[in-house]
């Protein structure tokens, strides 16, 4: 719950405005304040739809953030009236929204700079081929030092932007042609050329956090994380009863923050499965569109499924056609005498091309090499 | 200086007068983009107009549209300028074959070869070193195609608007042109980008909204069946398609029946024609699983005339 003092003038009204919507995590830079409150001059603040959509434009700047946008615009707006009616009087209005979360953004101080790396390796000998689900969390934290110093590479696709060679490539280099021709008074003696330049495949990271898993999505989490903030053009979301991008909470560089807001974001840990419907709404919503084009697809899950395998075979398909690679990783796989029973996991095989165990460090050492020569 | 409107329903009649029904939403955008001086991020679905739109303010504001369609691996020499080699090697030549190269020294040659003549001015720059006096207006079409490294360089350009050549100097304006970015979302624009815009989320038309549209751009279209098409696609949009249809199809599509002489929908109709509205083999056999006759069936209530 927090308490906001917000007057009739609409400068004060803007910022007010913006903090609301900050508290609800719809970030608001000032210079977009400003705007708004420009728009607001233009607008006139007597017309809700007018505030509405002035404020929408100004700052808003993620479909995602729509809900939000108007479960705020609506308080804010209530109250306001009742601010117009008695002038000059400044009104307390408490406003209590129905996020449970009260983000302790700085609630414990980052407990991290661990001492060197060689003294640490030797703990992590011993727990390369322990069970994730066996693990303590000392354990966990010092197999996370040993997952960040996985380095995900991935194999590079041709990029369309060119870069200077050496070699005689297929096309000149006109501008660096002319360039040395002036030294030459004309003579375009020496031939630069230009050849197609490498770019990173984009990695999407697909973990299913249902209750099954949930021994081993803490710590597949941590992998993810390693993945993310490695390097550039990586993705993650989570499968549960919903779909979650958390891409962007995972990319802090800090382990323990990135958990922790990605753990705030997310709001169906170890709930139930149904794999088919998020993987459709992720090829609806990102995947087919272009995220996973071209790109290595890594699904982290045992497969379990309450929902239609059908459903589930029938997203696998679109999926691997838009695809460079796909890549399953089921941390039951190495359970003796493991043979791939779970619905799901038997409808979605045929669309996998690397299939591969996650349950313990070398496991997912292996899984980075078969990342890295996919 | 560009036009600016005094109202927000004065941009609703311009644009409706050049063929663009545009909602409140969209209107307020506009309307504060052009009062505002500050560029429109357009993002939403294929096809529900965002192009269009910035077509519609170019007829509106009689401005010319100067387009920049993004793609992967566009860089500078293909948005913003680059030099006419061809030609400036034939000035090499010909000033060497005149001996006026031997005479001259390299630097004055080099200045010759790096003048605006051999420049070519490619969109950015052209929005930018634009001489009229009615700004242009400038679409930077599915800015998602484009690297990272692009839009880092756009936002540069889009804040200051000017673009520096090292050998010429800086190009800059008074007189921006009208900005209209659009993403099809398929990743994310980053954050700094964004917020030197203003931001609308497109959606697909209201019902009634869409069979105006479809009055609008198909006259031939007769109300009934503009009303039909449009309750169709509304059915078509409820089914969990890959690629519901967007405006656009619902355009074609009714040009194309009226095109066959059709004028009301029924099941071999839609059918036939369904090709026109859904792009996807499995669109096609979604909607013959969910069954045709439905569709039909909202369609024909949806064309009644009721009051």
């Amino acid at each position: 719950m927090a308490s906001f003092t917000v007057e009739s003038n609409p400068d004060r009204l803007a910022v007010g405005f913006a903090r609301i919507l900050r508290r609800l995590d719809i970030a608001t830079p000032l210079d977009s304040v400003l705007t708004f409150i420009n728009a607001l001059s233009l607008v006139g603040i007597e017309d809700r739809n007018s505030v509405y959509w002035a404020g929408r434009t100004t700052l808003v700047r993620r479909p995602e953030d729509i809900a939000m946008y108007d479960k705020a615009f609506n308080v804010f707006w209530e109250h306001r009236e009742s601010v117009v009616a008695d002038d000059d009087e400044q009104l307390k209005v408490t406003l209590a929204l129905d996020t449970e979360d009260e983000g302790s953004a700085d609630g414990n101080a980052d407990a991290s700079d661990e001492p060197t790396i060689t003294l640490r390796f030797s703990g992590v000998e011993t727990l390369r081929d322990k069970d994730f689900a066996e693990y303590s969390n000392d354990e966990m934290n010092q197999a996370q030092q040993f997952m960040q110093s996985l380095r995900m590479a991935g194999p590079p696709r041709p990029s369309l932007r060119m870069k200077p060679t050496r070699s005689r490539g297929k096309r000149p280099d006109m501008r660096a042609t002319v360039r040395a021709s002036l030294a030459a008074s004309g003579e375009p003696m020496r031939r630069h050329w230009v050849e197609k330049g490498d770019k990173p495949r984009r990695i999407v990271f697909l973990l299913d956090i249902s209750g099954s898993m949930e021994p081993y999505a803490r710590a597949l989490v941590r992998f993810v994380h390693a993945g993310v903030a490695g390097r550039q053009r990586v993705e993650a979301f989570t499968l549960g009863t919903r779909l979650t991008r958390i891409t962007r909470e995972l990319s802090s560089k800090d382990p323990d923050r990135a958990l922790r807001a990605a753990g705030e974001n997310v709001r169906d840990w170890s709930g139930g499965t149904r794999l088919g419907e998020t993987l459709r709404l992720f090829n609806n919503e990102w995947g087919v569109r272009g995220m996973a084009r071209g790109a290595i697809v890594v699904v982290l899950s045992d497969g379990w499924d309450r929902g239609d395998p059908i459903v589930l075979a029938e997203q696998m398909e679109r999926l691997h056609r838009v695809s460079f690679r796909m890549v399953w990783v089921n941390p039951l796989k190495v359970t003796p005498g493991y043979a791939p029973l779970a619905r799901g996991m038997a409808a979605a095989l045929p669309y996998v091309d690397d299939f591969v165990e996650g349950h313990s460090l070398d496991a997912l050492e292996q899984l980075t090499k078969v990342i890295n020569h996919a | 200086m560009s036009y600016e409107p005094k109202t927000t329903q004065e941009v609703a009649d311009g644009l409706a007068a050049h063929g663009y029904l545009a909602d409140e939403g969209l209107v307020t955008a506009v309307f504060l983009a052009l009062t505002l001086h500050r560029p429109l991020f357009l993002e939403g679905e294929a096809g529900v107009g965002k192009t269009e739109l910035a077509k519609s303010i170019a007829r509106w504001q009689n401005a010319e549209l100067i387009r920049l369609q993004c793609y992967e691996g566009i860089d500078a020499a293909q948005a913003v300028y680059d030099w006419d080699y061809s030609r400036q090697l034939l000035h090499l030549r010909a000033a060497e074959a005149s001996g006026e190269a031997a005479q001259s020294g390299t630097a004055e040659l080099e200045g010759q070869l790096y003048d605006e003549r051999f420049l070519l001015k490619r969109a950015l720059l052209r929005a930018i070193d634009y001489g009229h006096t009615t700004p242009p207006v400038l679409l930077i079409d599915e800015i998602d195609r484009a690297d990272d490294e692009f839009e880092a360089y756009l936002l540069e350009v889009l804040s200051d608007f000017q673009v520096t050549v090292p050998e010429i100097g800086t190009f800059r304006t008074d007189n921006p042109p009208i900005v209209i970015l659009t993403s099809n979302r398929t990743r994310d624009v980053h954050d700094a980008l964004k917020r030197r815009c203003l931001y609308h989320w497109v959606e697909h038309p209201s019902f009634d909204r869409e069979v105006e549209i479809v009055r609008m751009r198909v006259p031939e279209a007769s109300e009934v069946l503009a009303r039909q098409v449009a309750g169709a696609v509304e059915a078509l949009r409820a089914i969990n398609l890959y690629k519901p249809p967007g405006v656009a199809e619902t355009i074609d599509w009714a040009a194309a029946l009226g095109r066959l002489g059709i004028t009301e929908i029924d099941e071999t109709v839609l059918d036939r024609t369904l090709g026109t509205v859904l792009k996807y083999r499995e669109d096609h056999s979604r909607v013959r699983d969910h069954g045709i006759a439905g569709v039909v069936q909202q369609a024909f209530d949806r064309g009644l005339l009721h009051g």
